[in-house]
């Protein structure tokens, strides 16, 4: 008989703070995708647990549980197991995706040093969610709050990931340091 | 250059994978001879593209978004992209391999 | 020289830095160049072919002349443009392209040889005798050729990308861009204001004038702090905007620490991606030089620049400064610097009828035809009419009117169009879909028609927007028409002292284009490549216009039909390294890790790259030496006990659906539908041109649930191929795909006692599990998966949990092989272990192989439809002629990659008879082993071949054999 403790990724590291941002690991949680099969809908199996499939780009919530598009014709159920019976394709990603949040003013800004997409809130607001590249690492945006983002990235590149996040962090703090340092423009007269 | 994703809306060109011309997405039925002959069905599908000064229609597949295949239409004088639909749901995609 | 009270630096911040090895002060808001003209420096460095001295010609993004080098503790950045670096305390730069000092360049003898060096010379010159040239002629030209030098070492310096949205890129922040910016930002635009300067303003900042009565500068702080508080806006400064992109995306470069003393972190420069829905270009105008003779000495500049450094940074540029110019506009010139109690000797006006009423001799009808000085200059000869004079001076203010900015408008192909009005070219409208020029960018020189463009382009881009705008007022500014006459070159002496450049930066002069033209390199694209002109950093943004006028001239063609040359991207050079910002080291592509990582690591075992991955190599033990032999330990320890190994870097794809194992024949060749429940089989993939796109083993889990297993290398290329037949081809069926290769950590189990190590971990009894069955299984109570498959050819298992359990599981695995006289294997051992038997990698399906050639021509079911089966019964993919997948066994090492020939056949290409993909040592048959290709290889057991590798110095002869090397029937791995 083996027991095996289960270690989840990222395990034990502690939030950066840096450039009035905060980042961070997720605590783990239960992770299910769900994709309905071609013509099938989902609507009453998910009402009724007080969700919806998401349109693409878009979330829903019902207390703990969390529903999020993450691609075509598929979605995350976030905080617990999807019911049985679904006309859907379902597996268990808990633990395949690693999760940071991303908190403070201006994280907009910090992640359009890694990533392409308009984050800015008119063109995300609260709830979005896009699926892009954070450099070259698949990764999957959700907007938490106004100023909080939840980035999940594949478990395996959990380290580059968080290693690039820390590095833009850095980079901005350095800047905000130079700014403050001295006048960046000379002063004008008249 | 940038492709406007059905699903994930605007997006810059990095994201996505190019694959080839439209007539992919014609391959010849399971009755069609396996004949590569010059000219024949197979033939065409695998080897024979034009190479328009103009409008053309080809696949990208949004790898580092929400993995749909997109049919594009572009044009290579200009520039201009003129649309962009899902594989998937196009009129009269083929359902029977 | 330093004027009282004049300018816009910050007097009371001196900075000190060095040039050439000297200490210079200047203060906060100089450039290098501003600073050092201050300091009386006029010789800035040497031109590219003649090495003569050269001085700045301009104040800006534009400077040909003064291009330095600035040197980092790390870093050198050669081509460094003076006018435009700003400077701090330390900052260290020097003078470039020359051999010795600046002052006593010895390369200075270039341009008593001259006339032998004109354009074409290296064409004509260096053509014989032709095996001259390799040994000879190239390494001497190459070693003086170049602006600047490179440091050679790497470049430790942090730079930055970026990406930003807005709805309105402005592009400069003269009065246009101000005025454009400003009536978008009221209506509600999200605007982006670039401006390469450290300051908004553009020529305002410089010219001064009256803006709604008030002083400009007013008017410009007003509209900055307004745009400033606005949340809408945001202002980039010292961001040039470098190019423009298809589909509204612009590139542009910030200067964010290039200014400063470098500190760490801190982003030397940032490159940033801006995708704007609409864009307004208010890059303003860049003046024109005139080429007259022996135009080029230190102390001639452009009368804007003259203006840019006495009202911008209070730097007087001469005592005794003369203006020669054609137009009224740069009168204002001879003004500011009288104003400011500088002495102008004369303003010169090849123009007959105008006023000359001004605080100075004026003369009318009158142009330059000769200068004096050799490192500054010291006087001017003017003809006027049929009478010439001399003026000392020691500086020579130059207006031949001006050009638009308009070099983004041609980034798409668009060619701009001549304006006889103005004497330049200007921008064709929606050259680039969604940017409009406006203000001088456009060709409206006049302030307040600046300002009513920027108003108007940004009103037309609110439309397309849906937007509204705002009721703005033009405020009143100076209106006054721009009447000037185009004079291009002016005729001296014959010979070295008549020379006029065009294009300092690359040393072409006026002769040098007409000599193009008379030696019918006529067109405007020939004569570019035949004299050099507009090649060098500045791209001809001094002179382009310039050499066509002259060009056109000598071909008797008008301008308009002589053409032009286009602008490319990028507007000013950008750094490598900026524009591959984040690509560097780590940044390159992501490091994907294994849950068994560290207890890999632990065990001191090296970790080789597999793709993104990072797996171990082989688990060292104490004693050993070399690779080979942990290696060797390792392929006994499978064969003779147990060995673990991390195996999730394989693609897994969860395939679910009533029409998944429908789906599945259509993507294997072989059937899948008809596989049992708790049953795996291998699969062969095709692409549909025939060959083999993957292979690896499918699982039935439950009547409409699949697992997919890939090799760790085409795992994406197997994703996308999935999703492109399901979505082209089936898109109707009930099924889909989804990679869940991160959600299992999975470990093989394979040797003799195998069975016995699983009987221990499993919370149940296993029973019977078949070779090639699927179970599910409980490990210490969490819900895992075992297969009984085999890559080793022993009894082999593969037992899948969820990941977070992976480095749990691995270190609980290998701790109970060991005690069975087992333990870890890594991937030198994995790949021995798969040699001998004969299995693939992607080192045989390397893309250009069939079924047949690998022996798995009968995969190919006859009975169905699949991807590439058409392709598959071609002739010339399978057959005799084929090389084919054949076994090599030698006494000597061979290699990968070695290339196989008959023995006694001369190992020449014609005689190539295949190559070796994979080899190996094999502990277990004492040999080495080789995968290889090899014509009708099947055909061929047996026989000797010879097997070459020039790279290693192999040459050695080979027995060929079937591909599968041990246990050939299969009894170990079935049990």
């Amino acid at each position: 008989m083996a027991e095996l403790i289960a270690k989840a990724a990222l395990d034990g590291q502690g939030p950066v703070t840096r450039a009035g941002l905060v980042l961070s690991v997720l605590p783990p949680a239960p992770v299910w995708s769900i994709a309905p099969f071609p013509g099938e809908d989902l609507t009453p199996a998910l009402a009724a647990l007080g969700l919806d499939f998401p349109a693409p780009g878009r979330s829903n919530r019902a207390g703990d549980l969390r529903l999020i598009w993450t691609g075509r014709d598929q979605a995350f159920l976030l905080g617990g197991r999807p019911p049985e019976g679904l006309a859907a394709a379902v597996t268990d990603q808990s633990g395949a995706w690693a999760g940071f949040s991303l908190s403070g003013i201006g994280g907009e800004a910090a992640l359009a040093r890694l990533v392409t997409p308009d984050l800015r809130l008119a063109a995300f607001p609260v709830g979005h969610v896009v699926r892009t590249g954070l450099n070259h690492i698949p990764a999957i945006i959700l907007r938490e709050g106004e100023t909080e983002f939840h980035i999940r990235v594949f478990r395996s590149m959990a380290r580059s990931a968080w290693a690039e996040l820390v590095e833009v962090l850095e980079h901005l703090a350095a800047r905000a340091a130079a700014v403050q340092g001295g006048a960046s423009a000379p002063a004008r007269t008249g | 250059m940038r492709l406007t994703c059905p699903l994930c809306g605007p997006r810059d060109r990095r994201e996505f994978t190019y694959y080839g011309a439209e007539e992919y997405l014609h391959r010849p039925g399971p009755d069609a001879a396996p004949d590569l002959s010059q000219g024949g069905a197979w033939d065409n599908y695998l080897h024979l593209r034009d190479n328009p000064a103009g409008p053309t229609r080809d696949l990208w597949y949004h790898d580092q978004g929400c993995a749909a295949w997109l049919l594009v239409s572009r044009n290579t004088l200009t520039h201009d992209i003129t649309g962009v639909e899902l594989v998937a749901a196009r009129k009269g995609a083929r359902d029977e391999a | 020289m330093r004027l009282e009270g004049k300018g816009i630096i910050d007097r009371t911040r001196e900075v000190s830095f060095r040039f050439d090895g000297r200490d210079y002060r200047g203060f906060r808001g100089d450039t290098l160049a501003s600073a050092l003209l201050a300091n009386g420096v006029k010789l800035f460095g040497r031109s590219f072919k003649y090495h003569r001295p050269r001085g700045l010609l301009t104040a800006g993004p534009e400077e040909p002349n003064a291009l330095v080098e600035v040197i980092g503790k790390t870093s050198r950045t050669p081509n460094t443009r003076a006018t435009m670096q700003e400077i701090f305390d330390g900052l260290e730069s020097r003078s470039q392209n020359r051999l010795g000092s600046l002052r006593h360049d010895l390369m200075a003898v270039n341009d008593l040889v001259s006339p032998f060096l004109s354009a074409g010379f290296y064409y004509k010159t260096f053509m014989w005798p032709r095996h001259f040239w390799e040994g000879l002629y190239e390494p001497i030209i190459r070693r003086a050729a170049g602006l600047g030098s490179l440091a050679k070492v790497h470049d430790e310096g942090v730079y930055e990308k970026a990406w930003a949205h807005c709805d309105l890129l402005v592009i400069g922040a003269g009065p246009a861009g101000l005025m454009a910016a400003l009536t978008a930002a009221r209506a509600g635009a999200d605007v982006i204001l670039a401006e390469e300067q450290p300051l908004t303003g553009g020529r305002l900042i410089a010219d001064g004038g009256l803006i709604g009565g008030d002083p400009a500068a007013q008017w410009v702080h007003r509209v900055e702090a307004e745009l400033r508080a606005m949340p809408n806006v945001r202002i980039m400064t010292r961001t040039t905007v470098t190019g423009a992109y298809d589909n509204g995306t612009y590139g542009a470069l910030e200067r964010v620490g290039l200014h400063r003393s470098p500190r760490p972190n801190l982003p030397r420069e940032c490159f940033w991606r801006i995708v704007a829905r609409r864009a307004v270009l208010t890059t303003g105008a860049q003046e024109r030089h005139i080429a007259f003779p022996m135009n080029d000495r230190p102390g001639i500049m452009l009368a804007s620049a003259v203006r840019t450094y006495l009202n911008r940074f209070g730097v007087a540029p001469g005592k005794r400064v003369t203006l020669f110019a054609a137009n009224d506009q740069a009168r204002q010139t001879a003004r500011d610097l009288m104003a400011a109690g500088v002495q102008v000797a004369a303003i010169i006006d090849p123009r007959e009828d105008v006023s000359v009423v001004e605080e100075c001799p004026v003369h009318a009808g009158a142009v330059v035809i000769d200068t004096k000085g050799r490192h500054a200059l010291q006087a001017i000869t003017v003809r006027k009419g049929s009478e010439t004079f001399r003026i000392e001076t020691d500086c020579l203010a130059v207006s031949g009117g001006w050009n638009p900015g308009l070099h983004l408008t041609c980034h798409m192909n668009s060619r701009p169009r001549w304006s006889e009005e103005i004497a330049a070219f200007v921008p064709v409208e929606a050259a680039v879909p969604g940017l409009a020029a406006a203000g001088a960018a456009n060709g409206s020189f006049s302030t307040h028609g600046a300002l009513t463009a920027g108003r108007l382009a940004a009103e037309r881009a609110l439309a397309a927007l849906d937007l509204r705008a705002p009721d703005l007022a033009v405020p009143a500014a100076e209106d006054t028409p721009y009447t000037h006459r185009a004079i291009w070159s002016v005729e001296g002496a014959k010979g070295r002292n008549g020379r006029a450049w065009l294009d300092f930066a690359n040393d072409v002069t006026v002769k040098d284009v007409q000599l193009s033209a008379q030696e019918n390199f006529a067109s405007v694209e020939h004569m570019k490549r035949y004299t050099t002109q507009g090649m060098a950093p500045d791209q001809g943004k001094n002179s382009n216009v310039a050499a066509l006028a002259v060009l056109a001239d000598a071909t008797g063609r008008g301008i308009p039909e002589t053409g032009t040359t286009t602008f490319r991207p990028p507007y000013v050079p950008v750094s490598i390294a900026a524009m591959g910002a984040g690509g560097r080291a780590k940044g390159f592509a992501p490091e994907r890790f294994l849950t068994s990582d560290q207890a890999s690591r632990d065990r001191l075992a090296p970790m080789i790259e597999a793709g993104l991955w990072y797996r171990p190599s082989y688990f060292p033990k104490p004693g050993e030496t070399t690779w080979r032999e942990a290696c060797d330990r390792e392929v006994r320890m499978v064969r003779g006990a147990v060995g673990v190994c991390d195996v999730s870097t394989l693609g897994k794809i969860d395939i679910q659906g009533p029409d998944a194992g429908r789906f599945l024949d259509f993507v294997y060749t072989n059937t899948f539908s008809t596989l049992p429940v708790g049953r795996v089989r291998y699969g062969l993939m095709l692409r549909e041109d025939g060959l083999v796109m993957d292979d690896g083993t499918s699982a039935r889990l439950a009547e409409t649930h699949y697992l997919m297993t890939t090799t760790t290398a085409a795992a994406g290329q197997v994703m996308r191929h999935l999703d492109f037949v399901q979505q082209a081809f089936c898109a109707t069926w009930k099924l889909r795909l989804i990679s869940v290769t991160e959600a299992f950590a999975q470990f093989a189990i394979a040797g003799p006692k195998a069975r016995a190590l699983i009987d221990t971990v499993l919370d149940q009894p296993l029973g019977d599990l078949p070779f090639m069955g699927v179970r599910p299984v409980s490990v210490g109570g969490v819900e895992a998966r075992l297969f009984r498959i085999s890559f080793s050819g022993e009894e082999g298992y593969e037992l899948a949990v969820p990941v977070d359990y992976g480095e749990a599981l691995f270190r609980d695995l290998v701790a109970r092989a060991e005690t069975m006289g087992g333990g870890p294997y890594g991937m030198e051992a994995l790949n021995v272990l798969r040699i001998e038997k004969g299995f693939l990698t992607h080192a045989e399906i390397h893309g250009r192989v069939s079924a047949d050639d690998v022996g798995l021509g009968a995969m190919v079911s006859p009975r169905k439809d699949c991807i590439g089966r058409a392709a598959s019964q071609r002739p010339g993919l399978w057959g005799p002629e084929r090389e084919q997948l054949v076994g090599l066994k030698a006494a000597g090492a061979i290699s990968a990659g070695a290339h196989l020939f008959r023995p006694g056949f001369a190992v020449e290409r014609e005689n190539d008879q295949g190559y070796v993909t994979s080899v190996c040592w094999s502990p277990t048959l004492d040999s080495w082993l080789g995968l290889a290709f090899l014509t009708d290889g099947r055909a061929r057991h047996g026989e000797r071949i010879r097997l070459v590798d020039h790279l290693r110095g192999i040459d050695v002869e080979c027995e060929v054999t079937h591909p599968v090397f041990f246990d050939a029937d299969g009894g170990r791995m079935r049990g």
